[in-house]
């Protein structure tokens, strides 16, 4: 029965199959050995690397009451790629955008990246999240991540603690921590404090099935990194000192700074006008930021490190220790007023230093100068300023004058105090002397401070002689932020010189003929000193520094309010009422806090 | 009790095994094609591997009894199975039941059958009926239009209810007409059809003129030039070329769906997310195994619904992805040593009948494992046809359990003839 030619035919048909099977043999090994693109192909489909964010560290006050915390919101992503074909109306109409505004954002994803994700739509509300939620499994390639934001349940201290927002690409160039989308400490204490802060995102790696719905954390989480949390930050500020000083600085330009004398601690950083800074949070927040920059009255200028002033009066206070260091006055050096060297209020005769302090008395303390300047080293009286000068500019830099102060906020002016270098530049070498900047003497003329300086010479004069860094945090998770802040400034002048000194701050404000008596304080001994600060463009601004008690020193204060005159009339009283609510824990002269509150400066022309 | 006994000595342990193999990592695999979210023990019933599990039940009880049976009830019912399958799929195709487009189904209850599953066995039967009659000669024209009709009769109407990829598997049949002497041109012009219809839709029509021209050239100079060789080879060009013509306008007239699989297949097309969608998750669901797999039940891209079908049509993707190489060429290993096995067994078979029946057998095991394959891995069109022994379903396994049995117990009782 057998066809033995046709059951030759046997081996064709294996040889057939072999040959098709051979084929599919190479076929997968090409693709599953040589092309490797297929496994991440895989990847990507299946795993959804979700950013675990980080909780950005709380922030407190001095006394242990929240300043900063954080809120939830969602961030709608989308990663391109896995996106397919959906209702795109619907889609639009649940996240409250148009149709157009999708499919462009859409569009942008797409250039950014098909496979990494994009934001969508940023800070979705919780009650559209809420809607969404339910609905998403219908869109392909979107999800949502949870994000929080900045909230601040007072609205205050604005300028300290500064503002979070999204990184630019340079800020995403120079750090590759930073990812697009990621929020950054843009300035102020979250800038400043940024890397402790924000903690350390991590990363989990999600399955997804073809809905892209979660379908848990690939290898039980094997190869997840769990995101740090920010530190908390333990702030010097006392919040109610910070409130109240606010408060009083409504409708002024300017600003206040309490620093407690013995350790640095800023109790109070104010630079006003400011504003709240929840504006700088969430969806508004561009075109909030976009309207305070165009602000006339530029509340986004921190006035308190960033303005530079002629110090006034309260500059007299280390010209007459460093005098008195030198020995060119004694405490019982009296000069006349002699009105035809400089103007001067009417007042009769300082016979001694304290009495000179007390009335802040302008000829006196360019007589003051003059000696200190002029020591008669040199007949030329021009080396001879050169060499008084130099001797100066010693002493008056260990006050923390005309350079920068290393407070923990990003940006600081560093002041100016003219030295030879600076006069020989205007004038050419060996052609100046004293006469060239007498104004000095009175804190005019070249000298500038800016308002932490002033408030660090109060926190001096409260010490009698040395300072340490203001600084507003204390503590950072469990870390001191900087040795720089445990650390003792002396001055050069030995703290016997302050006595007299002193009791001229304490005349000003209680003894006949001083020149603060508002900043007086019921039971409390307030030393202070007044000045003015000329303004070649207005009325002048008002300056006043402060501490008290006069014994035991706790709180230290300038307020400088721009374009109000005299340091006396108006800048005292605002001292002395933070001074009051420091002690007291509030404010009794209810009166004088609402005059204070309700009087303005603001129409008065600008700086 | 003795001729049962020596059946049962002379079945062959080699097709047995490899059958219950892979029954049973076909079982494992619909098993780990389930999403973790719905997992429950394998034996549980309402899930698609539980009720697997009562499918291989139901066949290895049918296989037993198919042992019991004797042979020659099979080889005098052919004709009668073939009309009656005939009937059933006139009936499905009028009232069956709808699923994705076609009307292949019964269904009673919870169950479904699907009659062209089982054409393929009483197709199979009825050819090896014929062609072991001692009158037919294959040779003749009229004993291959009677075989084509057996074949392509059922085809034709599975064609109607549409399910194009079930008709098409009749063609496989060509195989064992061709081990039964039909002339060799057939398989080749078969070829040269295949490759021309690919030709005509990747290039230019001209092109395909000018290669055939010098193809036909050269036959005309190799061979003899006379008059009739002459006349053969230009009406060989002119036939290609119409051919040509014809494929490409054939193509035209597919359905846009099935147009778009064979342009995906040939890269015209690249659409991952649309109609390409298939064949691209497919790939990467394959492509991510890699050497040896992510591991049983680690497969995230069957896992996770990537892979459409990944319990029927695709289920060669759940080997390749969590098996990889290795897995995957095993599988074809033990289909080859399976059809090697059958091939080899109806040579050694000195009846007819059962030798013609076991190269259909293995024609349909080739093609649709091809097929099958082939598209899971982009080398054909998609095409939905199940994995033998291995998808998820009852009317494919029953069918090539019986197909298989009915041969192994023909084999085992060959000495008795």
């Amino acid at each position: 029965m057998k066809d033995r030619g046709l059951s030759r035919r046997k081996i064709d048909i294996i040889i057939i199959v072999a040959l098709v099977f051979s084929v599919f043999v190479l076929r997968l090994f090409y693709l599953q050995v040589i092309d490797e693109s297929y496994q991440v192909m895989a990847n990507n489909n299946a795993f959804r690397n979700v950013v675990q964010y980080p909780t950005r560290g709380l922030i407190y006050d001095r006394n242990g009451e929240l300043i900063v915390y954080n809120e939830a919101f969602y961030d709608l992503m989308v990663i391109p790629g896995q996106v397919k074909a959906f209702d795109t109306a619907e889609f639009a109409q649940l996240i409250q955008l148009s149709v157009p505004e999708c499919k462009k954002r859409l569009a942008a994803a797409k250039i950014h990246s098909r496979y990494a994700p994009s934001v969508f739509e940023k800070q979705i509300s919780k009650e559209t999240y809420g809607r969404l939620q339910e609905r998403l499994y219908k869109y392909r390639g979107f999800y949502a991540q949870i994000r929080t934001l900045r909230k601040y349940p007072k609205s205050v201290a604005a300028h300290v603690l500064g503002y979070v927002g999204e990184v630019s690409p340079s800020m995403i160039e120079k750090d590759v921590y930073y990812k697009q989308g990621d929020y950054i400490g843009m300035s102020g204490l979250e800038n400043f404090y940024e890397n402790q802060l924000r903690g350390q995102k991590g990363q989990k790696i999600q399955i997804v099935d073809v809905k892209s719905q979660d379908k848990g954390s690939y290898m039980d989480g094997k190869y997840d990194v769990y995101a740090v949390p920010g530190q908390n930050l333990y702030s010097t500020l006392d919040l109610s000192l910070q409130e109240l000083a606010e408060q009083l600085m409504q409708g002024k330009r300017g600003s206040v700074i309490a620093i407690e004398p013995a350790t640095g601690e800023i109790l109070a950083l104010v630079s006003a006008p400011t504003y709240d800074p929840n504006l700088l949070v969430g969806r508004e927040r561009s075109s909030n930021y976009h309207n305070l920059l165009n602000d006339p009255q530029k509340p986004l200028f921190d006035r308190a490190l960033m303005a530079q002033y002629p110090p006034g009066s309260v500059f007299k206070l280390p010209q007459a220790l460093i005098a008195l260091k030198h020995h060119v006055i004694t405490e019982n050096t009296g000069f006349h007023c002699d009105k035809s060297l400089v103007g001067c209020h009417n007042h009769p005769d300082a016979t001694n230093l304290r009495e000179g302090v007390k009335m802040s008395c302008n000829p006196y303390f360019q007589q003051v100068y003059r000696r200190m300047i002029m020591q008669n080293i040199d007949p030329n009286r021009f080396i001879d300023s050169r060499k008084g000068l130099a001797m100066w500019e010693q002493d008056i830099l260990s006050f923390g004058f005309g350079s920068r102060l290393e407070i923990d906020l990003p940006n600081t002016k560093s002041g100016l105090i003219p030295n030879v270098v600076y006069y020989d530049k205007i004038y050419g070498e060996n052609q100046w002397a004293f006469s060239n900047f007498r104004s000095v003497s009175i804190g005019q003329g070249e000298v500038l401070l800016i308002p932490l300086q002033m408030a660090n010479l109060a926190a001096i004069m409260a010490n009698r002689g040395f300072y340490v860094t203001p600084h507003l945090c204390r503590k950072i998770g469990d870390n001191i932020p900087n040795d720089e802040y445990a650390k003792i400034h002396l001055t050069t002048v030995d703290s016997s010189y302050f006595k007299e000194v002193v009791n001229g701050m304490y005349d000003a404000v209680y003894a006949p003929g001083g020149t603060a008596h508002r900043a007086q304080v019921e039971n409390i001994t307030v030393c202070g000193k007044t000045g003015t600060a000329e303004n070649p463009h207005g009325k002048d601004h008002a300056v006043f520094i402060a501490f008290a008690p006069k014994d035991d020193p706790k709180i230290a204060i300038s307020v400088i309010i721009e374009n109000s005159g005299f340091g006396g009339t108006w800048a005292s009283p605002i001292a002395s009422l933070l001074i009051e609510q420091y002690f007291t824990g509030e404010v009794k002269r209810v009166q004088m806090k609402q005059q204070m509150q309700e009087i303005s400066f603001m129409n008065e022309i600008k700086p | 009790m003795n001729n049962d006994y020596r059946i049962a000595k002379n079945m062959d342990v080699w097709l047995i095994l490899v059958y219950v193999v892979l029954v049973i990592c076909g079982w494992f695999n619909i098993y780990a094609t389930v999403n973790t979210d719905q997992q429950a023990s394998i034996f549980n019933v309402s899930q698609i591997y539980g009720k697997q599990m009562i499918f291989i039940i139901m066949a290895f009880v049918i296989a037993a009894i198919i042992l019991l049976v004797d042979m020659r009830f099979f080889m005098n019912m052919s004709y009668i199975f073939y009309a009656i399958v005939l009937v059933l799929l006139v009936a499905v195709t009028l009232f069956g039941t709808k699923i994705s487009g076609a009307r292949s189904w019964f269904t009673f209850g919870g169950f479904s059958i699907q009659p062209s599953e089982f054409a393929k066995f009483t197709t199979c039967l009825a050819l090896a009926k014929y062609l072991s009659t001692s009158v037919v000669v294959l040779k003749d024209i009229r004993s291959q239009l009677i075989a084509m009709f057996i074949m392509l009769f059922p085809a034709t109407l599975i064609l109607l209810q549409p399910d194009m990829g079930s008709a098409m598997i009749f063609g496989c049949f060509i195989l064992a007409l061709y081990r039964e002497g039909l002339p060799a041109i057939y398989l080749w012009v078969i070829f040269f059809a295949a490759v021309l219809f690919v030709a005509a839709l990747l290039v230019q029509w001209y092109i395909i003129l000018i290669v055939l021209a010098i193809a036909v050239s050269l036959l005309i100079f190799i061979n003899k030039r006379t008059f009739k060789n002459i006349a053969m080879a230009l009406l060989l060009f002119l036939g290609a070329a119409a051919y040509t013509y014809s494929a490409d306008y054939a193509f035209q007239k597919l359905q846009t769906h099935q147009q778009d699989r064979i342009k995906i297949l040939f890269a015209q097309e690249i659409d991952t997310q649309g109609v390409g969608y298939n064949v691209s998750q497919s790939k990467i669901a394959i492509g991510s195994g890699g050497w040896t797999g992510k591991g049983f039940m680690q497969g995230t891209q069957t896992k996770y619904n990537f892979v459409p079908e990944q319990s029927t049509d695709f289920i060669f993707c759940t080997i390749g992805e969590e098996w990889g190489f290795v897995g995957s060429v095993l599988l074809l290993v033990l289909f080859f040593i399976l059809i090697q096995r059958i091939v080899a067994l109806a040579e050694q078979s000195r009846n007819k009948f059962s030798r013609i029946y076991g190269y259909g057998l293995a024609s349909l095991l080739f093609f649709q494992v091809f097929i099958n394959v082939g598209m899971t891995i982009g080398l054909l069109p998609v095409i939905g046809i199940p994995l033998p022994f291995f998808s998820y379903g009852g009317s494919s396994l029953w069918t090539y359990t019986i197909m298989l049995f009915v041969f192994i117990k023909q084999s085992a009782s060959k000495s008795m003839f």
